[in-house]
């Protein structure tokens, strides 16, 4: 399947307080990290698919946030892994009851 | 090569190999936030041991490698659900507070967020303001985190005896980051296999948010950690290209800024450098 002409990176990332790898260098020195990675995921996907049972597991909550991290990766926002721990986290309720200072 | 520091680590876990792997790679100190032990201990004499190995065994065997050993002393959030025998430790830190090598009160924090380990984080921050101890701060992990981290800032920010600058908020990921440094707190990357930052990620971290207010630790504990991870992240900082200065001011000058705040603090003498002139920055032996 062709790859979808899509940006996986992001020409306007936002301004750095340090001078990031120029994307080049780090294409060069990342690729096979990122292609082991992507790996180990859809390895992990093949062996939960080839078990008994793995129908059932097609709607349990941590298969569709694999899925929805994977749409993450899709996007094209700079702050990818802020957004695929956010998708982990549990939410935060602004309103919970707090202690008190013993002043 | 120049030295490091490694701001938390749980060395009682550790083997004296670990020490000597350590020093090779010139760790210069360590600081050793009480924590679980592996085990929930049933009573505040074990607390009492425990906080005696923290401020007396594990500097002496620190010193033999002429890594500087110092400590945190706290009930931690694991153990902090059972809230009467929380209060019992906490009558009991005062009497180690002056201890030489005792920095603060840590890791306090949250673990599973709930309404106990708030009860007990806030007597800690009412011991703390006592005596305007430093506080290290252990946030929750995986999906607990950002939770979890929102509500210990919460927290702080509610108590107005707490400074800012006096308190560092511990195992920041991508997403919490923010959360501690635009509080105006320090804030500390743990460099731990799976469930925390990798090295990589954690200099992702430091190209977007600078390097000010913030360090690199290992949390070298019971689970499978690597007491090395440090210097690991030193050299993904040089494989960036980073320069010297900024990776210096991340695993040197930033926690030894954040400890020296510390009521205890002792300056470090000064050690004769090649060229006869006093460099106390690379001082490293005894107290
Ligand atoms: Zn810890």
């Amino acid at each position: 399947m062709p790859l979808k002409k899509r940006s996986l990176t992001r020409a306007t990332y936002p301004l750095a307080t340090m001078t990031p790898l120029p994307a080049a260098r780090a294409l060069d020195q990342y690729f096979l990290d990122a292609r082991s990675r992507l790996l180990d995921v859809a390895a992990i996907l093949d062996r939960v698919g080839r078990g008994g049972g793995a129908e059932a597991t097609v709607a349990d909550p941590r298969m569709t946030r694999i899925r929805a991290a994977i749409e993450i990766l899709l996007g094209d926002n700079p702050n990818r892994a802020e957004q695929i721990q956010k998708l982990f986290s549990l939410e935060y309720d602004a309103g919970w009851v707090r202690p008190q200072p013993r002043l | 090569m120049s030295f490091y520091i490694d701001p938390h680590i749980h060395m009682i876990s550790r083997t004296t190999d670990d020490y000597q792997r350590m020093a090779y790679a010139q760790c210069a100190a360590v600081s050793e936030p009480a924590f679980w032990a592996g085990f929930d201990r049933g009573t505040a004499a074990g607390f009492h041991d425990y906080f005696r190995s923290l401020t007396d065994f594990e500097p002496r065997r620190a010193a033999q490698f002429h890594i500087r050993h110092y400590c945190w002393l706290c009930i931690n959030a694991k153990e902090a659900e059972n809230v009467t025998l929380s209060r019992e430790v906490i009558a009991m830190i005062p009497e180690f507070l002056h201890m030489p090598n005792v920095l603060g009160i840590g890791e306090i924090g949250l673990n599973k967020n709930t309404r106990n380990e708030a009860t007990v984080f806030q007597e800690h921050l009412d011991l703390a303001a006592k005596t305007d101890e430093l506080i290290l701060i252990h946030t929750p992990h995986l999906e607990d985190k950002y939770k979890g981290t929102r509500m210990i800032v919460d927290m702080l920010k509610n108590d107005p005896r707490v400074k800012p600058h006096r308190v560092c908020i511990d195992h920041v990921e991508e997403h919490t980051v923010r959360l501690a440094l635009d509080g105006g707190f320090w804030c500390g990357m743990t460099l731990y296999p799976t469930t925390k930052c990798t090295p990589a990620r954690a200099v992702d971290i430091i190209e977007m948010v600078g390097t000010d207010r913030i360090m690199a630790n290992s949390a070298g504990d019971w689970g499978k950690s690597d007491p090395l991870a440090v210097p690991e992240f030193i050299q993904e900082m040089k494989r960036r290209g980073h320069s010297e200065a900024d990776i210096r001011k991340v695993v040197y000058d930033n926690p030894l800024a954040f400890w020296r705040q510390a009521n205890n603090w002792k300056e470090w003498p000064p050690e004769p450098s090649r060229n006869g002139t006093a460099t106390p920055q690379t001082a490293k032996a005894g107290y």
